[in-house]
């Protein structure tokens, strides 16, 4: 043809003269990668420097120099490391690498060191940075320090910072942390396999029989969502521990440690992975069925060969959330796990009980590796499934069957029974005088001023936390979703932008409050004023659940037409007007949706704010943590409850405002 | 208007630019494309593009899907903007301008009504904000919706609308600001056939009316013949053909606007001296081209110029005054396909070698005649109906 | 180091900012704020206690467990937000002391306090105000249906009839664990009392991760004894529970709560104001209602449930000693009995 001999002028792409609304887009895309930015990969970023950042005894930063008996002639000042060679090494290379607060000895230089001897000691650093404690006083500098004997005993080396795997090699050097790692696999192979078929014969029962009450059931199922993971843990102290009801139950073994884990992880996984796997369920094909039914498949074999490869991308992506989910949990093991160390509670112990930041911040880089390794594996299988879905199907309709109804709803009954026992057992032990011993009832516990964890104060904290989160979160991840989904141009901006959004989803919620912590409390840091208050509480939350609220936004406005943006443009509109006039009211389902899931889990979170909270800004939730930390247990169920009130609570009203709303603003969805 | 900077540029599309420029009246044109290119990576979609549109055109941009005739309209509404290339709008450079910036009304296959805003809300959406009257803007959302021939609707939903009734709101909103330039985006093909012929006669008798500038960009050659002031033919990112519909359908500029619009019969031939070309079993007098003697070429013929003769004889009655019966052909008829409106015959000769020619007949020519499948008869295809086209047939 | 004295010009800076704005809005009135670790139900009494003796003093507290609140204060170690500390664990504050956190201050009527409340070094670091002693809760109802004699001495709780009844801090998280651990250290020598923990372990259901919870769980019968202090105990007591609380014969650790100034506070004259009324017979009073032990001689009255000759059971605990070994204590204490946590059937 012809058309191929014609060339392309020379010069560069055009580009269109950019025009005030671009600018205010471009400005508020800016913005919110930037928060993304400070709130998330700067963090993280810190916390990698910080796991690799190490301590080490540098020998030859101090000299040393020793008198005779009568404290008049003194040896040559040597240093540390000349003087350790010369006695054979007895301090030994792995004696070297050490923590922030490591301390080293240094009588051990010389074998007939004795502390009554009257022999002088004289001590001295070789810069300015060399740091040495006399007893618990601190030393630094190149000037002489002289010291009789006894004295000298208590002079110890501190050590200084540097860069390296060493903090690696020592982690996996500890038999006890290293077998967290197992411990943590173990539980959460343990807990999916249990969560993924406990929930896939509730969604078969729910999506495949007509049984009665499947409203019920949908609603009960639920109610893990509401409460902090804590809770299934304590209750499952009231079921099963020493005074446990049911602790007959256990046949001699003990509820705390990996048994407990267990139960507690299916318990507060199982909505997630309901959900998902119910979906999955949902949009299977009648089609399909007929044709097993016209080939006299049995129901076992149609059972095997459409039912469960129709669902298997649901099923799969399900283990992957329940996993990460049961591995970065940190509230259950802390209760339950008694001496069974996991990977979540380590950075904890290692954090808050050790001051150890840069262990803690080994430990959460090894949380984050299999938590984002099931986050590439899942966003593999989300886009796979997403043609799955898209294909043009009819919707599978169950037909009644006696026996098998029965079934699915005593099965379906055995499950509500448990999650309703669990969250019955924590209001009878919060309402009663003093477990096991008097059980008359009392709201004793619920004088929560009186207790650790910050009392009431917490409580209402709480509630202003989550309002705030729900608030701002849902400003920010709507108008984050709308940049990406209807900005024109800017697409490298746009992708960088949609990579952030995303990446919450591998951070566990540990991992993101230690990175907080370590970013945000550099005094050199312009955001360090946000520190100890309700802001950093606020963000650290609405980043750590960015992620499904920013799919959330996106899928609806992906649902919207793309020309609405066009066609204001042409009637000469701001995209503002269009935004506030039509984009806002059109989503506002899934704006109210967006809000409530980040209102229910501030209220339930611990695990990003654990690190984060003050004393003015303490909060339910850990709340519970430090009550059944500090064994007030029934206090601990008392505000457990008290969470989970005001989420049934903030549902209600949400469901009330949504049908209120979409009564009015949604008049156009009826024809 | 600037030199043509194209090297070897002896394409279809620039002949016919060329041509069609020579019988505009000098006017300035309204809206001026000039070599438009598009690329995306190492795809070119648009190649170079030249066209001017004249005030009060109603011009159709026509073509296969992929042809890069959606493009085009993109880029002169600023919404993908072209890669080189200047676009004037009212003596006005709008090359780079952000769409809020430019003069057009625009109404997308998908209506893109916003579903939250009554009727009148929709079309009242760009009147507001512009210093006009609560009372003003009333009147002209009445005098719109009257316009469109739904004032009876104003308080409801898009959702409660027809397909066609939500068209007609899309277009009313996309004038409401009388724009310069009305850009229609396959208005219609969302639409059932019967609703869209009555569309397309609604939006080009109030195109008329109110005599705004109009480009539409559609796939389907019916709603451009119907509906077209001018034709711009295209195919993989270049012009085919520019011209008015009788002129795209009667004076096809190449095989592809031959065979895109309209029926076409098509047969490998070669160039004969004398005005003539060889099929493989016979000679055909053609309309004149510009091919050399020898060279391998196409003759097409439209079934509908196929006329029928009653063995070896003219039709009587036929006003046609065809001196030579160079082009007089016997045939069997083969098969034959009552349309409706005329009979589809399929031909056989020896002349076709293997091949049928395919011919559409009147009713009446059908009884007169007496053909009827399996019966003998003569067609003629008229000398000035055989066109030559230098490429081969796909 | 210019970063320093860059730091603290700047918190000078915005301590006389704020000290500007708050002599405008009340008349002269110096807000301080304190860092603590005391019971939360103490907070209001002591605040307003002090107050009502320094009516220029407004005192702001900061309160968290002592865990929480030391990993808080090294954590601020380049930008101290704390003024003072008041009652958080010596041992922590030797902590801070070491990384030169503290402003040595010798308060008005520091010689009247037991020298073993008082720092070493002249003038003092820290100053202590009360001290809480290891014990054991030992639950009466479920020892009886178990069949079980009450412990008296710490070696006794390696008995094998206590085995999987006895509950205690994990000391890598507890301070009170840690306590524990180096008061046997001291006690027992160091061979010996890693002989002892290993028979302990052998008995241990669960080592928690506070050192109240043990007594609690005594309390609530989750446990028959709990490796605790006295303080809950009492508490738990008072509450109804059926448990005695055991002092061991061979003697109990113990840690002081103590009060030390910040270095670099901007208001060290008010800070210095606080810290002498912390050590004064009227504080010592006020610590006594909830403490059996205070670091003034001579004033304590008994507390409720607790026996009166508490001090007596107190062993010489060296602070400085614990401090400075503390991470090698710890580091084999989780060789030896972390990485056997595996679950017991």
């Amino acid at each position: 043809m012809t058309a191929a001999t014609l060339e392309i002028p020379r010069g560069r792409a055009l580009r269109t003269r950019v025009s005030g609304d671009d600018l205010v887009k471009r400005g508020l895309m800016v913005v919110i990668s930037l928060y993304l930015l400070v709130a998330l990969a700067a963090p993280l970023y810190v916390l990698l420097s910080k796991s690799v950042s190490t301590y080490e005894f540098d020998l030859t930063a101090f000299e040393l120099q020793r008198s005779d008996e009568s404290a008049t002639t003194w040896s040559e000042p040597k240093t540390v490391a000349t003087l350790n060679e010369e006695v054979g090494s007895v301090i030994t290379p792995d004696q070297l690498n050490t923590g922030s607060d490591g301390r080293l000895s240094l009588t051990d230089l010389y074998p007939d060191f004795s502390f009554r001897s009257p022999v002088m000691y004289r001590i001295r650093g070789t810069s300015d940075d060399a740091a040495y404690l006399v007893g618990s006083e601190l030393h630094r500098g190149t000037e002489w320090l002289e010291l009789d004997s006894n004295t000298f005993r208590r002079v110890v080396i501190r050590p200084s910072a540097s860069l390296g795997l060493d903090n690696f090699v020592a982690y996996f050097s500890t038999p006890a942390l290293a077998q967290s790692i197992a411990n943590s696999v173990l539980m959460g192979v343990i807990s999916t396999v249990l969560v993924i078929s406990i929930a896939f014969g509730l969604a078969y029962a729910l999506n495949r029989s007509c049984m009665p009450l499947k409203g019920f059931f949908r609603l009960v199922t639920t109610i893990p969502i509401l409460v902090p993971s804590l809770l299934p843990g304590i209750a499952l102290v009231y079921l099963f521990g020493n005074q446990g009801l049911l602790k007959g139950l256990m046949m001699g073994h003990s509820i705390y440690g990996p048994i407990g884990i267990v139960i507690g992880s299916v318990f507060f996984t199982l909505p997630h992975a309901l959900l998902i796997i119910s979906t999955a369920l949902s949009v299977a094909d009648q089609r399909h069925y007929e044709a097993a039914q016209s080939l006299r498949s049995s129901p076992w074999r149609t059972f095997w060969t459409v039912t469960v490869p129709g669902a298997r991308y649901g099923i799969i992506s399900a283990a992957f959330v329940v996993f990460t989910l049961v591995i970065t949990d940190f509230g259950l093991p802390k209760v339950i796990g008694g001496q069974y160390n996991v990977l979540a509670v380590d950075i904890y112990k290692q954090v808050i009980g050790q001051q150890n930041f840069e262990m803690g911040a080994v430990v959460a880089v090894l949380l984050l590796v299999p938590a984002v390794a099931a986050f590439f594996v899942d966003s593999a299988i989300r886009k796979r499934q997403v043609a799955l879905l898209s294909a043009r199907s009819v919707p599978y309709q169950p037909k009644p069957d006696r026996g098998f109804d029965t079934a699915c709803f005593v099965y379906c009954s055995a499950v509500a029974l448990f999650i309703l026992m669990m969250i019955g057992v924590c209001q009878f032990a919060a309402t009663v005088k003093f477990w096991p011993y008097d059980l008359t009832p009392s709201l004793n516990n619920f004088r929560f001023d009186l207790m650790d964890g910050g009392g009431w104060g917490a409580y209402y904290n709480s509630i202003v936390m989550a309002l705030l989160t729900a608030v701002f979160g849902t400003i920010i991840v709507f108008v984050g979703a709308y940049m990406v989904e209807k900005t024109d141009g800017f697409a490298a901006g746009r992708t960088l932008f949609q990579f952030l959004a995303m990446l919450p989803m591998a951070v566990p919620g540990m991992v993101l409050g230690l990175s907080f912590i370590f970013f945000f409390n550099d005094p050199a840091n312009p955001f360090n004023a946000i520190y100890g208050t309700m802001a950093i509480l606020v963000v650290s939350t609405v980043t750590h659940f960015y992620t499904v609220s920013h799919l959330t936004a996106l899928t609806a406005l992906n649902q919207m037409d793309r020309e609405f943006e066009p066609v204001a443009a042409s009637l000469k509109q701001p995209f503002h007007r269009l935004f506030f006039r039509v984009t806002v009211p059109v989503s506002l389902p899934a704006i109210l949706d967006i809000s409530i899931y980040l209102f229910v889990n501030a209220m339930t979170t611990v695990s990003a704010v654990v690190f984060l909270y003050s004393t003015q800004t303490q909060l339910a939730s850990v709340a519970v943590l430090n009550m059944d930390d500090a064994g007030d247990i029934a206090p601990a169920a008392a505000m457990g409850m008290m969470i989970f009130y005001t989420n049934v609570a903030a549902r209600l009203l949400h469901g009330i405002v949504s049908r209120l709303l979409l009564k009015r603003s949604q008049a156009w969805r009826q024809r | 208007m600037k030199h043509e900077t194209i090297p070897g540029a002896t394409s279809a599309a620039v002949r016919s630019r060329l041509s069609a420029e020579g019988t505009e009246p000098v006017k300035s044109p309204y809206l001026q494309i000039e070599n438009v290119w598009k690329t995306f990576g190492d795809f070119a979609a648009l190649k170079g593009i030249s066209l001017s549109i004249q005030e009060g055109e109603f011009v159709c941009f026509l073509g296969p899907s992929g042809c890069g005739k959606t493009t085009l309209l993109r880029a002169v509404a600023g919404l993908d903007l072209q890669t080189r290339g200047t676009i004037h709008q009212g003596g006005k450079d709008i090359s780079v301008l952000p769409p809020s910036q430019r003069d057009y009304g625009i109404v997308f296959q998908s209506y893109a009504l916003f579903p939250n805003l009554t009727i009148e809300k929709n079309v009242a959406f760009g009147l507001e904000n512009t210093r006009r009257s609560k009372a003003e803007i009333a009147q002209r959302v009445a005098e719109l919706l009257d316009l469109v021939g739904l004032a009876s609707q104003a308080r409801k939903y898009p959702a409660q609308l027809s397909g066609g009734q939500q068209q007609r709101i899309a277009l009313a909103r996309a004038i409401a600001i009388s724009p310069g330039l009305l850009l229609l985006d396959e208005p219609l093909s969302a639409l059932d056939a019967k609703v869209r012929v009555h569309l397309r006669h609604e939006i080009k008798n109030l195109q008329r009316k109110l005599g705004v500038t109009t480009i539409m960009v559609t796939h389907d050659q019916e709603e451009a013949l119907a509906m077209a002031d001018r034709i711009v033919v295209m195919n993989h990112g270049v012009i085919e053909q520019v011209g008015t519909p009788t002129e795209v359908y009667r004076e096809p500029a190449s095989l592809f606007v031959a065979d895109f619009i309209g029926e076409t019969n098509q047969f490998p031939a070669k160039v004969l001296s004398g005005g003539k070309v060889a099929l493989t079993g016979t000679e055909l007098a053609c309309a004149p081209h510009g091919c050399a003697t020898g060279t391998p070429v196409t003759a097409v013929i439209r079934p509908v110029d196929v006329i029928p003769h009653r063995d070896g004889t003219r039709t009587p009655g036929t006003s046609d005054a065809v001196a030579t019966t160079d082009n007089l052909i016997d045939v069997d008829v083969r098969e034959m396909e009552f349309l409706g409106g005329f009979w589809r015959t399929r031909l056989a000769s020896p002349r076709f070698g293997d091949g049928l020619l395919v011919a559409d007949f009147s009713i009446n020519a059908v009884r007169r005649l007496d053909i009827a499948e399996g019966s003998a008869m003569s067609v003629e295809l008229p000398r000035d109906r055989v066109l030559v086209f230098p490429e081969r047939a796909a | 180091m210019g970063n320093t004295i860059m730091t603290t010009y700047r918190a000078a800076a915005l301590a006389a900012f704020a000290t500007a704005l708050s002599a405008s809005a009340a008349f002269a009135q110096t807000e301080l704020t304190v860092y603590t670790s005391i019971e939360a139900v103490d907070l209001d009494r002591y605040k307003q206690t002090f107050e009502a003796a320094n009516p220029d003093i407004k005192v702001n507290w900061v309160r968290d467990s002592t865990g929480v609140m030391t990993a808080k204060l090294l954590a601020e170690k380049d930008n101290p937000q704390a003024d003072v500390v008041w009652g958080v664990a010596a041992t922590s504050l030797l902590l801070l002391k070491s990384e030169g956190m503290l402003e040595p201050y010798a308060p008005a009527g520091v010689e009247k306090l037991d020298p073993k409340f008082v720092d070493s070094s002249t003038p003092p670091s820290w100053v202590g105000m009360d001290a809480y002693v290891a014990a054991l809760c030992y639950n009466t109802i479920e020892a009886e249906k178990l069949g079980l004699t009450p412990p008296k001495s710490w070696k006794d709780l390696t008995k094998p009839e206590y085995k999987g009844h006895v509950v205690m801090p994990n000391p890598n998280s507890s301070g009170t664990g840690f306590l524990d651990v180096s008061a046997w250290i001291q006690m027992f020598g160091e061979d010996d009392a890693w002989a002892f923990m290993d028979g302990l372990h052998e008995n241990i259901a669960a080592y928690t991760h506070s050192g109240s919870k043990p007594c609690k769980m005594a309390a609530a019968g989750e446990t028959v004894i709990g490796v605790s202090f006295e303080f809950p105990g009492a508490n738990a007591k008072k509450a109804g529970a059926p448990i005695d609380i055991i002092f061991p014969e061979e003697g109990s650790g113990w840690e002081a709560e103590a009060t030390a100034i910040i270095a670099g506070t901007a208001n060290l004259e008010a800070a210095q104001k606080l810290v002498d009324w912390s050590i004064t017979k009227e504080a010592n009073e006020m610590y006594n209602v909830g403490y059996a032990v205070v670091a003034y001689p001579g004033i304590a009255k008994p507390v409720e449930h607790l026996p009166e000759d508490i001090p007596s059971k107190m062993i010489e605990n060296d602070f400085e000693w614990a401090a400075n070994n503390r991470k090698a204590i710890l580091a084999e204490w989780q060789k030896r009995y972390d990485a056997k946590s595996e679950p017991k059937g």
